[in-house]
């Protein structure tokens, strides 16, 4: 692999990681470990814990995808790696 | 017209879409057959994933298992909708760089060795027949249940319909119904659960009116959710929105279950298959998120619907004399899924926490004094009276919100669009692990196109005969297996594909005995504690959860066993290379 495919491979893979640190938030942390203490607040008529653990962690996991595919779109352009 | 002259109209109708649809998409070459040719747009893609993921069971049950489950309904909501994330960005884009028909394809490729590829391919025929003998049974259940005809002749019924489209058309029929199949479910799912939502709390989007207030009767302008949580503690319930309370699972099992069902999601081949139908490393990663929203759409609104349901359920049923009893239950009484026992003789309906009586109801020939269905199991000594299936839920809220017979029909479609969908991609793979993986791979490579194509498509036939066997004839184990189903593809298929991808170093002995790990550990575990009788001893995870374990042991040893031998040869390194990028991503074949 050249140099700058590297370059290209890490900035891909740190995308990767935020956006993954993001999904486990919603999904474990928010949704399942915190539940109980974010439940004292309220966002409308939801506990705010089960929102997010049935409505808010979806959401965001729709919302992820597509930002990982707008980043890499251009990730690819730059790196002149796009179809 | 009565509901079962519209319930003919629509789904005959339906019938005659997918039908029309087979014919115009009927292929004659391998690629159309496996991966539609490799040109299916992002969009269409995206809806056809979305019916193919969405079974009988989410559409279904779904609702009806969180409106009982409450909080830790969010298990199956975010398990089978979290997988997505990691599909699109772990396994899609590079697998359909790749380039290949199948999943063992890939295993078999990169990791040099058609002993890999001889396990995976197993692996997916097993999960994928675990799953589809479901689905069948399912188009029996909605079959007999709408148009009051012998659940066998609706399994046939619906083996003819599958067997049709996919022979004809294979992977291209396939996707092209299954898009006019997600436009069905979904109508069909949210026309109601908008109805029911108006109903009780005057929102039109079930999503919003899940968070406000009820519109009338005796809890008007309270949150619903807070009413659900007041109702649940009253009957002797774990409140609604509480999360581990008494009766319910430990957070350990809750966290398990729910990487167990991502991982596994991310992991079931006949998921996996649909991103090689697309023309582009980006087409994959943009299908992907529109699969997910279209699955979103349903996902979001069955908690919704399950919170409306138990809420009208309780209000209507729950101490309310048999006579004053709405006409839907007295409807559904006939069908078995909803049942009465008067143990305290009151003439009542007493709703409690706690079964009502032993088993499914079984019905006494004689009906009682006052044309009310006189159950014969054995009751319980809870002070409970009602037995209400989870599949109620759904099936009956269009007559719970008072909506025409036409709607009710588009039900019934709908949940036959759900169930043929799911067991249309999941007999490709069976198929095409047969064909293809077997035949064409392994046996014999000098096989020609007339040959592969005549296989597949005999193959597709012996698969629906056996799904139909297992439709008609339900061994009494489905529902125990598809645990395995899930804990297989967490332990077997995701971390190989997610190591071969990420980590160059991963050889064939680590993969195999990395699979042969996860996948024995997971399947022991899941035997003793389901059918042995043997308490869950790892951490107190339940064998529908223990398949993150599984993952976990499989890549701890892949990764171990890779490092103490030799690394992949140089032209495994280079395709690993090549995978990461996008350009240059050819259309999909099968062979090198």
């Amino acid at each position: 692999m050249d140099k700058s495919m590297q370059e290209y491979w890490r900035r891909n893979l740190r995308y990767m990681a935020i956006l993954l640190t993001i999904w486990a938030l919603a999904g474990y942390v928010f949704s399942i470990f915190l539940v109980q203490p974010l439940n004292a607040f309220q966002l409308g008529g939801f506990p705010l814990g089960f929102w997010f653990a049935q409505q808010g962690s979806i959401f965001i996991f729709v919302c992820l995808i597509f930002a990982y595919y707008y980043l890499m779109q251009k990730l690819d352009k730059e790196f002149d790696v796009h179809e | 017209m009565s509901i079962m002259t519209w319930t003919y109209i629509i789904v005959g109708l339906t019938f005659a879409i997918y039908l029309s649809i087979a014919w115009a998409s009927r292929v004659s070459d391998t690629k159309s057959f496996y991966v539609a040719g490799g040109g299916v747009p992002p969009l269409a893609n995206g809806m056809a994933t979305a019916a193919d993921w969405m079974s009988a069971a989410s559409f279904i049950s779904m609702a009806g298992i969180i409106s009982f489950s409450g909080y830790q309904g969010c298990m199956y909501l975010m398990g089978w909708t979290g997988g997505y994330v990691l599909l699109a960005l772990l396994l899609a884009p590079y697998l359909r760089k790749f380039g290949k028909f199948t999943v063992p394809d890939f295993v078999g490729d990169r990791y040099y060795s058609d002993g890999a590829r001889l396990v995976a391919l197993i692996c997916a025929i097993f999960v994928s027949m675990t799953y589809v003998a479901g689905q069948m049974r399912g188009v029996g259940i909605v079959f007999s249940r709408f148009l009051e005809v012998d659940v066998n002749t609706g399994v046939i019924v619906g083996m003819v319909i599958v067997f049709l489209y996919a022979c004809l058309g294979g992977m291209k029929g396939i996707t092209w119904t299954q898009v006019a199949q997600y436009v069905i479910l979904i109508l069909a799912f949210t026309i109601p659960a908008m109805a029911i939502s108006m109903k009780v709390t005057g929102h039109f989007i079930p999503q919003l009116g899940f968070g406000s207030t009820i519109a009338s009767g005796p809890d008007a302008g309270k949150y619903l959710l807070h009413a659900l949580d007041q109702i649940n503690t009253d009957l002797g319930f774990a409140a609604y929105t509480s999360a581990f309370g008494k009766g319910q699972k430990p957070m350990i099992d809750v966290f398990a279950i729910t990487m167990c069902l991502m991982v596994g999601t991310a992991g079931l081949p006949h998921v996996i298959v649909r991103f090689y139908t697309v023309p582009s490393v980006r087409a994959a990663r943009l299908s992907a998120g529109y699969a997910l929203a279209f699955i979103a759409l349903l996902y979001t609104t069955a908690p919704a619907v399950g919170a409306f349901a138990r809420y009208n359920m309780v209000n209507t049923l729950n101490n309310v004399a048999f006579e004053q009893a709405p006409t839907w239950f007295k409807n559904w009484e006939r069908t078995g899924l909803i049942g009465w026992m008067d143990k305290n003789n009151d003439g009542i309906i007493q709703y409690r926490s706690g079964k009502a009586f032993e088993g499914k109801p079984t019905f006494a020939a004689e009906p009682g004094p006052d044309g009310r269905k006189m159950l014969t199991n054995k009751p319980t000594s809870s002070a409970n009276e009602l037995y209400v299936d989870n599949d109620i839920m759904v099936l009956a809220n269009p007559e719970i919100a008072d909506l025409p017979a036409w709607v009710i029909a588009l039900v019934a479609a709908g949940g036959l669009a759900a169930a043929l969908s799911t067991a249309s991609g999941l007999l490709l793979v069976v198929a095409s692990s047969i064909s293809h993986d077997l035949y064409y791979r392994i046996i014999n490579r000098q096989a020609t196109e007339k040959q592969q194509l005549l296989l597949g498509r005999v193959m597709i036939g012996v698969a629906v005969l056996v799904a139909g066997y297992f439709g008609i004839n339900p061994p009494g184990f489905v529902a125990q297996v598809v645990a395995l189903a899930f804990g297989l593809a967490a332990s077997s298929f995701f971390p190989v594909i997610l190591l071969g991808i990420f980590w160059k170093r991963a050889n064939k002995y680590g993969a195999i005995a990395g699979m042969s790990t996860g996948i024995g550990f997971t399947m022991i575990y899941i035997i003793q504690t389901k059918f042995m009788g043997i308490a869950p001893w790892f951490m107190g995870i339940s064998p529908e959860g223990i398949g993150s374990v599984g993952m976990v042991l499989n890549m701890a040893m892949t990764i171990a066993v890779s490092l103490a031998t030799a690394p992949p040869p140089i032209e495994i390194q280079e395709l690993v290379e090549n995978v990461r990028i996008p350009r240059g991503a050819k259309e999909a074949s099968g062979a090198h």
